[in-house]
């Protein structure tokens, strides 16, 4: 088959790499979601610890 | 720690793949396909990436059965899901190079595209298997034994391939014919760095997302928050808990 012009062969070569960045993107996105929620789950241990903290200074006992 | 050198290999990346785009799209001359073969700086680095991704996994797995360490486990699971999200940008890009290339979105009689899509296929299976095992020792041990096979099939089902003298897939790696001449080698090996730096990048990006949340469940169970006795989530990915120890 010959080689297709630039204006056919364009819209394949965008593809292409467009279809490469956007399932990297994705995974980035969702990696980045989880990141969050541990972000999240952090910020929660952290309050318990320092809820805990508090208490044990309250009550020396 | 996974998370260490993650920033600067991540810049080095981002310079790396910008560097071969620029030089794929400015540099790289147009031969028999002329515009078209800027998907193959793309296309075959990234499946070539993607079968050693899954080799690499199955030697993890060996170390993971030798060592009976899970963070092999853990890494060769990582391994292998990066190198199927790489996997299916090469099915997609080589798809689009057939229907572009050959008029066809896919081409059977291609030994290269079936067998690369029955590796995939094998794959495929990975997380399905690992799901089905509730025993987080025994999913490990399992799902390292099909990361050997599997990843000793990779090698041995191209070598078969490249064997097969019914071939039309271009031979990219093939300088007796010299069929990837000057520039557009150099601009072939630069994107095969790219994309392992790329690779690398994701697998340890991913890495340390699973430690930080391994290391989180651990401080919850230290604080009281999470329960040893309490009934754990079936899960594919390896047993957090167990892997969160240092190193």
């Amino acid at each position: 088959m010959p080689a297709l012009p630039l204006h056919s062969a364009g819209p394949y070569v965008a593809g292409a790499y467009v279809v490469f960045f956007a399932i990297i993107l994705i995974y980035v996105a969702i990696m980045a979601t989880k990141l969050v929620r541990s972000e999240r789950t952090l910020a929660e241990l952290t309050e318990l610890a320092r809820q805990r903290h508090a208490s044990q200074d309250d009550d020396p006992q | 720690m996974y998370g260490k050198g993650l920033r600067s290999l991540s810049l080095i990346t981002a310079g790396a793949v910008t560097l071969t785009l620029a030089a794929v799209f400015f540099w790289a001359p147009n031969a028999t396909y002329g515009f078209l073969e800027k998907i193959l700086y793309l296309h075959v680095p990234l499946a070539i990436i993607t079968l050693c991704g899954f080799v690499a996994a199955g030697l993890m797995a060996v170390a993971h059965l030798h060592t009976r360490d899970e963070r092999w486990d853990m890494r060769s699971y990582v391994a292998i899901h990066i190198s199927l999200i790489f996997g299916i940008a090469v099915l997609l890009s080589g798809s689009i190079w057939a229907r572009g290339a050959w008029g066809h979105w896919w081409v059977w009689q291609e030994p290269t595209l079936v067998s690369f899509l029955l590796i995939m296929l094998l794959y495929a299976t990975y997380q399905p298997l690992r799901f089905a095992i509730e025993d987080p020792e025994r999913q490990a041990r399992y799902a390292s034994v099909f990361a050997i096979t599997a990843g000793v099939f990779v090698p041995v089902c191209f070598g078969i391939v490249r064997l097969s003298p019914a071939y039309v897939h271009p031979r990219t790696l093939d300088n007796i014919s010299g069929n990837l001449p000057g520039r557009m080698q150099v601009v072939f090996y630069l994107s095969m760095v790219s994309m392992t730096l790329l690779w690398v990048t994701l697998w340890k990006f991913e890495m340390t997302a699973k430690h930080v949340a391994a290391q989180l469940r651990q401080l919850r169970r230290a604080l009281g928050e999470d329960h040893d006795d309490a009934p754990a989530r079936r899960s594919a990915a390896p047993s957090l808990s167990r892997i969160a120890s240092p190193n």
